[in-house]
């Protein structure tokens, strides 16, 4: 059986969506911080209900605001009170870092995508052949993964049933949940494309879905560095970066 | 001919020439300050494609999503919550503190720069113009969000009746808090980018800018300045907020 390399633009691919996707991680906290609590719906604010909060910065249960005052004279009325507390902030470069490093995830990856559906890479190297997906085997596959001996990897793309499964669902599924979520965020985007708001149910549960996103994601380049260490650590950083 | 052969074009001439413009456009107008705190050479040409990307590639005349009444949530007040108090001397005004004493009955916007007819218009000469009610999305730069009613005149019909000229393309907003923005002739002409008045049926509370605040719902929540009582029409970018401590890109569609 021939040795199949990793083709140069999968490396290239790889080096800058690894990078970008290290920025936007760090970024990505930094504005969690700014506002660690996560909503259901169109709107959320420390005003209504958190679904949950996360105790990240000191701006967590911060409590400082200012006597509530009511907009309307009925029960229950929406309320508006100011803030009396000088919260942490650093949106400033956190918000235009994860946007920069967005941008090159974006290109990246779309580019990627068109190369892998008309280059063969997905049909060849990622998606299980006929007879090779079984739930059964899947299962055996990851049963295997808990075994002390790993078998150690070649430098191709030659993959096992349930690395496929999984590149495929972070391809295919969780980057574009992640980005798709983000671009729910942005009021110019969803002026033009409101079924994204739609689609998420609403503002702030897309800013909740893109924060389970990204810790799937970040389970993911945990479970995958572990198994990258496992399987021969030298050769499949030099398989992926700069080695023959 | 050594003469001619001199102009030919190699292929690496080119690559070359088109990353060195292609840089200075990324790149251009952010030398302006030292960093900190913009970052900006590097961290805004994130910033700079967006805006790109988002002006070539979006509708410019897509209304934000409008919501129902039932929908409206409270809303919290951040940023400066009050000109008039001398407790907190940056964003403190004596002239709004002597408006708000007289419950702003004296309070004029005044209207400058590119337009023919430069002046001041008082909350009567606002309200007369047309008025538009809207129940949208204030999405905050920090994560949260809020939804509610606002009233006020859409910038649109002011501009045009102060008559815009036709080398305008920016327009910079002040407000009394010493806060100040500035957007493009696009996001100045949209529908739903009005100076507001009333916030859920009721004059616009202190808190929320009063008398009168800039609503900008095609961008995060920062460009709404409040307090505005002077609006300036260029045809010359100005990034009215500067290099604030806060670092904040200049457009925020996202």
């Amino acid at each position: 059986m021939a040795d199949v390399r990793h083709k140069r633009w999968v490396k290239g691919a790889h080096f800058i969506i690894t990078f970008s996707f290290l920025a936007l991680t760090i970024s990505g906290f930094v504005i969690l911080m700014a506002h660690p609590r996560l909503y259901w719906g169109k709107a959320g604010n420390d005003l209504t209900p958190a679904l949950f909060e996360l105790p990240v910065s000191r701006n967590y249960h911060h409590g400082g605001w200012d006597k509530s005052v009511p907009f309307y004279h009925t029960a229950g009325s929406a309320v508006s009170a100011a803030r009396t507390y000088d919260i942490f902030n650093e949106n400033g470069w956190g918000r235009s870092m994860h946007f920069l490093a967005g941008w090159f995830l974006v290109i990246t990856g779309l580019v990627y995508l068109l190369a892998g559906i008309f280059g063969g890479h997905f049909r060849n190297n990622l998606v299980p052949g006929g007879k090779e997906f079984r739930l059964k085997l899947l299962w055996l596959d990851f049963l295997s993964h808990f075994h002390k001996q790993v078998p150690t990897a070649g430098k191709s793309p030659r993959y096992g049933l349930l690395q496929k499964c999984t590149y495929l669902a972070v391809i295919f599924f969780l980057l574009p949940l992640v980005v798709l979520t983000g671009m729910t965020m942005s009021p110019a985007i969803t002026a033009s494309y409101p079924f994204l708001l739609k689609m998420f149910f609403g503002e702030e549960s897309a800013r909740t879905i893109h924060f389970f996103a990204a810790v799937a994601l970040l389970l993911f380049l945990v479970v995958h560095v572990v198994m990258v260490i496992r399987s021969g650590f030298k050769q499949n950083i030099l398989a992926i970066t700069f080695g023959k | 001919m050594n003469m001619k052969q001199k102009h030919v074009i190699t292929r690496r001439r080119a690559i070359i020439t088109g990353l060195t413009s292609l840089g200075g456009l990324l790149l251009s107008g952010c030398f302006k300050k030292p960093l900190p705190p913009t970052y900006g050479n590097i961290l805004r040409m994130g910033d700079n494609l967006t805006y790109l990307a988002q002006r070539s590639l979006l509708s410019q005349r897509a209304l934000a999503m409008e919501y129902e009444k039932s929908d409206i949530t409270s809303f919290p007040a951040t940023g400066n919550t009050n000109p008039a108090d001398p407790k907190t001397p940056a964003s403190y005004s004596k002239e709004y503190q002597q408006l708000q004493q007289n419950n702003f009955k004296d309070w004029a916007l005044s209207v400058e720069g590119n337009v023919a007819k430069p002046g001041k218009y008082s909350l009567d000469d606002l309200k007369k113009l047309a008025q538009r009610t809207q129940i949208t999305r204030h999405t905050c730069e920090e994560g949260w969000s809020a939804i509610a009613e606002w009233t006020g005149v859409p910038l649109g019909l002011l501009l045009q009746s102060a008559g815009i000229l036709p080398n305008a393309r920016f327009v910079s907003f002040y407000g009394y808090d010493n806060y100040a923005e500035s957007i493009d002739m696009l996001d100045a002409l949209h529908p739903q980018t009005i100076l507001a008045y009333n916030m859920n049926g009721e004059n616009l509370p202190v808190q929320h800018g009063a008398p009168v605040r800039l609503r900008v719902e095609a961008q995060i929540g920062y460009k709404s300045v409040k307090y505005v009582h002077r609006i300036v029409v260029t045809d010359k970018f100005i990034d009215a907020a500067g290099d604030g401590p806060a670092g904040w890109s200049w457009y925020v569609g996202i």
